[in-house]
């Protein structure tokens, strides 16, 4: 259980105020001058001595992102974009962040801005969080009015701009590519990687892509120390990381904790326990829907972190759990799951975009019982097909649902499922069927 | 889900009013001289905004102009993102979250309740009232599922009950206040236990 005084959101809740004058209370803006004077070279270093790794889901070490950003600002600027683009079904801590603990974000883009040479900051917002995209434009306005950005920001002879873009309703934009396309004014398609976007990102120009949550620990760290930050959790996995605890709990709620905690912990200590008691439970989602779910065998002794999930065929993602107890009808959850990823390719790679349809027609026939045993086997072709064959990770965050259904539930699958094809029966259903295959008379 | 349908009646001109103008100017700022083309989603905002939440035809030409892109570039922009309503909806648009987190807390009978009391279908404006609503995906409030979006605002921790309560309101155009209907403060957990069919919906 992580300690009070290790907590890095204490106005998680608002219970101290969001407003600038509250947030330097709690710390905010101490010594930033100070710290940015120690050089950039320093600034990454005890970044990665903290071990940070990015909280938006690949989990991947920031102080090495960091050091991939030219060293010298050639003839492009750099950018440094933040993605608050927070979609994943699950997840909702960036939200908190932005509404609570705006002037923490604030800080640690000015800190990552000066590390990577970049004097223009991107705060990419999804558009349905107008409410809190206005509270940090407040928030900034406050700094602003602070000096603590703009020309000389806060003392550091760092000149340094921060503007806010919204996006307008599109999961994918959450794919840092796609995220600098949206900002460029084209549709959010994600590019192919390499070059990677800390050579040629935004513009064109080398631009460094971080999450809200990732930015907004870094002045906490920096102020404490790495090695602070890195005894907090299991080796390679430290630190603090919001969870956002959702579906059959209790009282489902954010809640700041470190890394590689127990799940029943998670769920029984802060979230009020499982709907119906812990022998209820029989799945949880442990990061954000594109991880795999896991049965509650698994979760009795799971601890969650980067590496203990990936052990267990899932990922921390971006930790939103979803607990799903016995009451509810597991195939339709998944279902559901599926046709989030239908609506929401972006229509760039084949595998991908016909692929998530397959997917959700053939979810949605076993949960209505239309389907066959050998559209089991069809299904998890259709999730091998997609893995690793589209340009982002969307493809396999679309598959690995499924395949985490099919290789823990298939029982459940199959007890839906029935012996005789559907075409023999001539069941009128052209939307559900191809309608190729009730053309051919052999079908 | 969303329908991306032209509405059928276009009007024949769409210019920025004197305010936005301003508006336009400022957010030019926000992006290199030579990006311009940046500002085509605020601009689609702004447009959406002048005239009663959606986008006709004649704004995209006009924002095409604006800022020297092709056409088809804001088109696809404006057919892409979800967010852009090409057709008229309600003063009151209500946009339900039916993903899987919000499902398992009661989203469908949310969705039951606006079928009964807005429209039998999505994206109609309904009969009494000015209002219209819609499926959408994940809206990023999972831990206070379920929830629903009106306008620009959150309503959240909802119930059967409270949700009736929230679309008379909209149908009698006195919306109520945005927030959470369970009384609590904001994402903190609640010591109260419920259940099934009891305090969630």
């Amino acid at each position: 259980m992580l300690k009070k005084e290790n907590r890095v959101f204490k106005n998680l809740y608002n219970e101290f105020g969001w407003d600038i004058e509250n947030s330097l209370k709690r710390d905010d803006w101490k010594n930033t001058k100070d710290l940015i004077h120690k050089g950039r070279d320093w600034i990454i270093n005890e970044v990665k001595t903290s071990e940070l790794r990015g909280r938006g889901g690949a989990g991947f070490s920031t102080g090495l992102k960091w050091s991939f950003a030219p060293k010298e600002v050639g003839s492009r600027p750099h950018y440094l974009v933040i993605n608050a683009d927070e979609s994943e079904p699950g997840t909702c801590k960036d939200r908190d962040i932005l509404r609570f603990e705006p002037q923490k974000l604030i800080e640690g883009c000015l800190i990552a801005g000066y590390t990577v040479n970049a004097h223009v900051c991107y705060i990419y917002i999804r558009g349905e969080y107008l409410r809190e995209g206005e509270r940090l434009q407040e928030a900034i306005d406050q700094a602003y009015a602070k000096n603590f950005l703009g020309k000389n920001a806060c003392g550091s002879g760092w000149d340094f701009d921060i503007h806010i873009h919204y996006g307008a309703g599109a999961y994918i934009c959450g794919e840092e590519t796609a995220l600098l396309e949206s900002i460029e004014g084209n549709k959010g398609q994600p590019r192919l990687k390499p070059p990677f976007p800390a050579l040629v990102g935004l513009y064109g120009c080398p631009t460094i892509v971080n999450n809200v949550e990732t930015i907004a620990v870094v002045p906490t760290i920096l102020r404490r120390g790495g090695k602070w930050f890195a005894s907090i959790g299991r080796p390679k996995n430290t630190g603090t990381k919001i969870f956002c605890i959702s579906g059959n709990v209790n009282a489902p709620c954010n809640v700041e904790e470190e890394m590689g905690i127990s799940l029943k912990d998670l769920i029984e200590k802060h979230a009020g326990g499982v709907v119906g008691g812990w022998d209820n439970l029989q799945a949880v989602i442990p990061g954000g829907s594109s991880m795999p779910l896991l049965p509650k065998k698994v979760c009795d002794t799971l601890t969650m972190d980067f590496d203990s999930l990936i052990e267990n065929k899932s990922g921390l993602g971006t930790a939103g759990v979803v607990v799903i107890n016995k009451d509810q009808d597991i195939v339709e959850c998944m279902a559901r799951i599926a046709r989030f990823y239908k609506h929401e390719s972006c229509g760039q790679c084949t595998p991908c975009r016909e692929g998530s349809g397959w997917m959700w027609r053939i979810l949605d026939r076993v949960v209505k019982r239309k389907a066959t045993f050998s559209d089991i086997d069809l299904l998890s072709d259709v999730t091998k097909q997609i893995e690793g064959h589209t340009i982002c990770a969307f493809g396999e965050g679309s598959a690995w649902p499924v395949q985490g259904l099919l290789r823990h539930f298939k029982k459940e699958v199959e007890s839906r499922c029935r012996e005789e094809p559907l075409i023999k029966k001539k069941l009128n259903n052209p939307y559900l069927v191809d309608q190729h295959l009730l053309e051919n008379k052999n079908a | 889900m969303s329908v991306k349908k032209v509405y059928d009646k276009q009007p024949k001109e769409f210019k920025f009013s004197d305010e936005n103008l301003k508006k336009v100017e400022e957010i030019l700022k926000r992006y290199p001289k030579k990006n311009k083309k940046s500002a085509v989603m605020p601009l689609l905002y702004l447009a959406q905004r002048q005239n009663d939440n959606w986008i006709p035809l004649a704004a995209m030409k006009y924002i095409a102009n604006y800022l020297a892109m092709p056409y088809i570039s804001v088109y696809e922009v404006a057919t892409f993102y979800t967010m852009y309503n090409l057709s008229p909806v309600g003063k009151h648009f209500i946009q339900v979250c039916t993903t899987t987190p919000c499902l398992l807390r009661g989203a469908d009978k949310i969705v039951k309740l606006c079928k009964e009391n807005i429209s039998p279908n999505e994206n109609e404006i309904s009969k009494k009232g000015n209002c219209s609503w819609m499926e959408v995906e994940c809206l990023g409030a999972c831990v206070s599922a379920p929830m629903v979006q009106i306008n620009d605002d959150y309503y959240e921790d909802l119930d059967e009950k409270s949700t009736k309560e929230i679309l008379i309101s909209l149908i009698n155009d006195k919306p109520l206040k945005p927030g959470s209907y369970r009384g609590r403060k904001n994402t903190s957990p609640e010591k109260i236990l419920i259940s099934n069919g009891e305090k969630h919906a």
